[in-house]
């Protein structure tokens, strides 16, 4: 698949840069001229401008609303002040915003990879009859939108008395992701060296030790980098918290950031403060976990 | 090997078939009720008249038939089209020329860290949850308080300043505008990591046979990306189909019917106005629409990897 194979390519996008550069030295076409001065230093100004949003959000998050006023939201601020973060943080109650997103995110990781674990392993080891068929319908079931599941999902979750209940998204998210998940798990599976699994058989494991002493420590990576992705989606998502989570006391960071932009539009420190510690979660994740995320970028265009 | 071997082998293998099915049935189980489940109750429901009370009415392809003259479901897909320009076609023109630039222009020249800060500003935006993306942009284009009129305004130019996302005029340019800063870090790091994968000699030739830059890029790296190229305009385009948040959040589909995008029109049916047969029809045509999409990559993708 050639999904896994763009995995693969990005994995290491640096080294043979460097290859050519050793190659190549000092001589030849690559002098620092002045056209090359001018193009890496529209691109640095470019770059700069587009992480430009994020350095006005900071900025003007630790400014006094007074101060915002009089000189506006271009300059430093004169002092530094924790209202406009507290105030939002206190108004928006934003610990329990955290500890919501964070406990749907991760019961998704944990269920959802586990769901696309054994899903795969009867696809791609036990290569059962139909797996194709099955994998075609989980990709397709991917692009389907969530309108176009949502209502019926809602109606769901009242029948079972899970509306407005974290539980109903977790469940959701996680089948829903997981179809994701056993498409690329058993397209790993898949690339297993067959002598390795046969060997395994005749020596008279079954089915269950296959999958726990052979197939699971090989394919502990992959889940690793899913669990990740499946948390982040999570986390970002949007459209049915908006729909199954109505009261404030179960919604998520990225629902009640979605909702606050029409509400401190007359307090723009506020607003600011708001965009500044929703970012700050994510960028925490992207750090942490910069190498797997940069890495399956491509994986998730299939999303 | 004898025919009877391999023969027993088979067989072994096909009994062995049978053991594996029941990992998958939690799976299948889960699935079948919350994606087809859901989903061919949507489609029933969107040949029913039904506000989400009592039960709803079969009325055909009533709905249907209102879609069809319905002017704002028209004009959603109009703007979906603008949407696909701002989040497939500029990040993917937009992508090729940075990455290009970025790693077989500055890379070389000013070295690697240079060329991957430069990257990783640019796909900062990607990591931003799109809420969150939303609520910054409504908080920088406000038309009271907002950085982008002050700036308008200090440089002399008060006469510039605009409504941005409460203006008609202007609303649709304005998410325009943020779709592609949040998309273009995708496209970049994407094609710098087909770069990586292409082979080099190629361009290094043509450099050392007086190619210019832009030569070598229109000819040889185009040609190395396509791969990459058809993946991210084909995935990008089912994205920008699916618009909903950054929409929700910054303009509500407004002001008026300005910015309203299917998926925004079918969340409106559905729980603003409760009319749950029309959302659900909106909201069929567009899944449909996507899923015949996703076929086209399916098949394209398997093709690549038979080719490969």
């Amino acid at each position: 698949m050639s999904t896994a194979i763009m995995v693969e390519n990005t994995l290491n996008p640096e080294s043979r840069k460097a290859q050519k550069v050793s190659k190549k030295g000092k001589g030849g076409f690559n002098k620092r001229t002045p056209v090359s001065w001018l193009v890496v230093a529209f691109m640095i100004a470019s770059a700069l401008a587009w992480i430009s949003p994020l350095y006005l959000a900071f900025v003007n998050s630790v400014k006094t609303p007074e101060e915002y006023t009089t000189t506006g939201p271009l300059t430093l601020p004169s002092q530094i002040s924790f209202e406009g973060i507290l105030h939002f943080w206190e108004k928006a109650d934003f610990s329990l915003k955290l500890w919501n997103s964070f406990q749907i995110s991760f019961w998704v990781a944990i269920l959802g990879v586990a769901l696309s674990f054994f899903t795969a392993y009867a696809i791609g080891i036990g290569r059962v009859r139909g797996r194709f068929w099955i994998l075609g319908l989980f990709l397709v079931a991917f692009t389907i939108p969530g309108e176009a599941l949502m209502y019926p999902l809602l109606r769901m979750a009242k029948m079972v008395g899970l509306y407005d209940n974290i539980w109903a998204l977790i469940i959701i998210f996680a089948v829903l992701q997981s179809a994701f998940g056993t498409y690329l798990v058993s397209s790993v599976m898949s690339d297993f060296p067959m002598e390795l699994l046969e060997a395994a058989r005749i020596d008279g494991a079954g089915s269950w030790r296959l999958l726990k002493d052979i197939v699971f420590p090989l394919v502990r990576p992959t889940l690793t980098v899913l669990m990740v992705f499946f948390f982040i989606w999570t986390w970002n998502e949007f459209l049915l918290p908006l729909v199954m989570l109505p009261s404030n006391d179960s919604q998520t960071v990225a629902l009640s950031m979605g909702l606050a932009s029409g509400q401190y539009t007359s307090d723009p420190t506020t607003q600011a403060a708001a965009a500044l510690v929703g970012i700050l979660p994510t960028l925490l994740f992207f750090l942490i976990f910069q190498r797997t995320l940069l890495k399956g970028v491509t994986m998730g265009s299939v999303k | 090997m004898t025919a009877l071997t391999s023969d027993k082998v088979r067989k072994k293998y096909k009994n062995s078939n049978g053991v594996y099915w029941p990992y998958m049935v939690p799976g299948l189980i889960a699935f079948t009720l919350i994606v087809i489940v859901s989903f061919v109750w949507n489609i029933y429901l969107s040949f029913t008249k039904w506000n989400g009370l009592g039960a709803p009415k079969w009325i055909g392809f009533d709905n249907y038939a209102k879609l069809m003259v319905d002017e704002t479901f028209w004009q959603s897909f109009l703007h979906s089209v603008v949407f696909i320009f701002a989040m497939a076609i500029v990040p993917t023109a937009l992508g090729l020329i940075i990455a290009s630039a970025l790693f077989d222009y500055v890379s070389p020249r000013f070295g690697n860290a240079t060329s991957a800060a430069s990257r990783a500003g640019f796909f900062l935006p990607q990591i931003i949850p799109i809420p969150i993306a939303g609520l910054l942009w409504t908080w920088m284009l406000s038309s009271q308080t907002g950085i982008v009129n002050k700036v308008l305004t200090d440089w002399g130019h008060p006469e510039w300043a605009q409504n941005w996302l409460g203006d008609a005029k202007w609303a649709m340019f304005s998410v325009t505008i943020v779709l592609i800063w949040i998309q273009v870090g995708y496209t970049i790091v994407i094609f710098m990591s087909g770069l990586a994968r292409a082979d080099q000699s190629v361009h290094e030739a043509a450099a050392i046979d007086g190619a210019t830059w832009f030569q070598r890029f229109r000819i040889i790296t185009l040609n190395q990306l396509a791969p990459e190229i058809a993946v991210v305009l084909l995935t990008t385009t089912v994205a920008a189909l699916k618009v909903f948040a950054p929409v929700y959040v910054m303009t509500q589909g407004g002001p008026g019917t300005a910015t309203t995008v299917p998926a925004y029109y079918s969340y409106f049916n559905f729980i603003q106005t409760s009319k749950v047969g029309y959302g659900a029809a909106i909201s069929t045509v567009l899944a449909i629409l996507l899923i015949v999409m996703s076929l086209v990559i399916f098949r394209y993708q398997n093709k690549q990897g038979e080719n490969r």
